[in-house]
């Protein structure tokens, strides 16, 4: 079999980027099994509505299927993957072996990424390992591909791998002042591109977005803001108060409490169908908005095991069809 | 300081079970600052033992000792011949003190009473916290005097992760983020530039990392004709 993608060369995320595209990408949980007819009956959903797809990593610091296989079945299905990578699971060594791999199976773009603790997860008394930080694993993968060498200094046969080295970024954590200062250490390890957490509240974005344009930030790295839809009242209130780092202001949570309103509780199916289509239009009101922030250079749609919501989200932010990548 | 706790009653007991005589060993220093291992907690052991096996229907000796220092030989030495009239020594040492019973009386059996929980401080009356993981190569200068090995959850090198939230860890709201920490006593002190650096990756071989640790200082080392 041949790879969908050339040898040696960059990906669609990286020459869309390049190109000053406003891009999409979305995301793919893997299953929690090996069957690959799980993730291959999810392609249609994404196909030719965004650029990339993440794929994520023992999300939640539950084990699933590895990023980089499950990045591999949608490179057979014409997909391009952004492969999440953790620092929660292993060392340097584990990480450099696994990007091998990952690039020889035509992998070109890496979300590098601390992970959350396993203390969240099916697992919790597991070791972690945290060799490297996440900007230490930005560090090494850009290196990895400028210089052709591994962390230790020794050369790549082959040469450096074409990664497309993403970050994520949360502009609601704690210490907010440090935030933009973070992403500008994230571009400073040798970050292409930046994926933020969920935005919800739209004015502190704005405020973190000031911050990343004085810095000149947004002249270095394409940023990603992160959007999803919401699924119902009840999804809204745990991301307002469960999720850490996350800020779900009340407009959202009391939109969604106002979509079933008359809907009666006994009927499930119409309240599902009305928090949904609500959630769709919200989710494409916040992409109008965050659009024209400066300094923003595509959308991130996380879906959460929603993927059909990513149609209608896109076409509804009159983001279709998408550019052609060559 | 090193912190403990005492292991559950029933573990202890079970671990004594196939004792008839057992010296409890007391700890004169850090276990006995933190109320785990000094002369009470080797005394209220021993009567929670003896009356529980008493009522198990299979009395067993348990007497007492504790000494300066489980940690060094010159301390525990005395103990030899006392230790001859028991089946098993339970040390209520850190792990340290464990192993320097079990080192240097090869012959007896040895349980712990404790575990072992950290090097850290007391920071309010019963309260005590993780300080130090002795990875062997401080960065406290760079850190504010907080340290991100110790504190934080992800042992993060240069900055909070995503999850930090109003001062707290991702993993709980009892637990304090580390880099709020640092980024507060950074800023107080003039220094947030400082925290903009990149710090590249840590060198962990100077860490348990490196394998089991040993430090040899030729500088006091004894002459020829001192050593044993």
């Amino acid at each position: 079999m041949t790879s969908p993608f050339p040898n040696t060369g960059p990906g669609n995320l990286e020459r869309l980027i390049r190109a000053g595209e406003f891009v999409v990408t979305g995301e793919l949980g893997p299953p929690k099994g090996w069957l690959r007819g799980e993730i291959e009956h999810k392609v249609a959903l994404v196909r030719g509505v965004v650029d990339a797809v993440n794929v994520t990593d023992n999300q939640t610091a539950v084990v699933r299927m590895s990023s980089i296989a499950a990045g591999r079945i949608l490179i057979e299905q014409g997909i391009e993957p952004v492969v999440q990578m953790t620092c929660r699971d292993r060392n340097r060594l584990g990480m450099q072996s696994d990007l091998m791999g990952a690039a020889a199976l035509g992998v070109r773009n890496v979300l590098c990424l601390s992970g959350d603790h396993q203390s969240f997860g099916n697992h919790p008394t597991a070791k972690n390992v945290f060799d490297l930080d996440s900007i230490q694993l930005v560090q090494m993968v850009a290196r990895m591909r400028r210089d052709g060498v591994f962390q230790c200094g020794e050369e790549i046969a082959g040469g450096g791998p074409p990664f497309w080295v993403g970050a994520a970024a949360n502009p609601f954590g704690d210490p907010f002042e440090f935030r933009p200062y973070r992403l500008a250490k994230k571009v400073a390890a040798g970050a292409n591109f930046i994926q933020t957490q969920f935005i919800y509240d739209i004015p502190r974005f704005r405020k973190f977005m000031e911050a990343v344009v004085d810095m000149g930030l947004h002249e270095k790295v394409a940023l990603l803001a992160g959007v999803g839809p919401l699924k119902s009242s009840g999804m809204a209130k745990y991301m307002r108060d469960k999720v850490p780092g996350m800020i779900v202001p009340e407009y959202y949570v009391a939109e969604m409490d106002r979509a079933v309103s008359g809907v009666p509780k006994e009927d499930k199916s119409a309240r599902a169908e009305a928090w949904k289509r609500r959630g769709i239009e919200l989710c494409i009101e916040q992409i109008r908005e965050i659009r024209g922030i400066p300094g923003v250079a595509g959308v991130h749609i996380m879906t959460v095991e929603w993927e059909a919501a990513l149609r209608p989200v896109v076409e509804g932010a009159g983001l279709l069809p998408r550019p052609s990548a060559s | 300081m090193i912190v403990a706790e005492p292991k559950p009653f029933a573990e202890i007991k079970a671990m004594v079970d196939q004792a008839g005589r057992v010296l409890v060993i007391g700890c004169g220093t850090c276990v006995t600052v933190c109320f785990a291992g000094g002369t009470k907690q080797v005394a209220a052991l021993a009567s929670a033992l003896r009356m529980a096996t008493r009522l198990g229907g299979k009395e067993k000796v348990i007497d007492e000792a504790v000494v300066e220092r489980q940690c060094e030989w010159e301390y525990i030495d005395p103990l030899g011949a006392r230790l001859d009239n028991y089946d098993l020594a339970l040390s209520l040492g850190c792990g340290v003190g464990v192993q320097a019973l079990a080192e240097r009386f090869p012959a007896k059996r040895i349980a712990p009473g404790l575990n072992t929980s950290f090097m850290g401080l007391p920071v309010k009356q019963g309260e005590w916290e993780e300080r130090c993981q002795a990875c062997g190569n401080c960065v406290l200068d760079k850190t504010g005097g907080i340290c991100p090995i110790a504190r934080c959850s992800k042992q993060l090198l240069n900055g909070p992760c995503g999850g930090s939230q109003g001062g707290r860890c991702e993993i709980g709201h009892d637990v304090p983020c580390a880099w709020q920490l640092i980024w507060d006593r950074m800023n107080a002190l003039g220094l947030r530039t400082e925290l903009m650096e990149v710090e590249p990756a840590k060198d962990w071989s100077s860490s348990r990392d490196g394998g089991p640790r040993r430090i040899v200082r030729d500088d006091l080392q004894l002459p020829e004709e001192y050593r044993d």
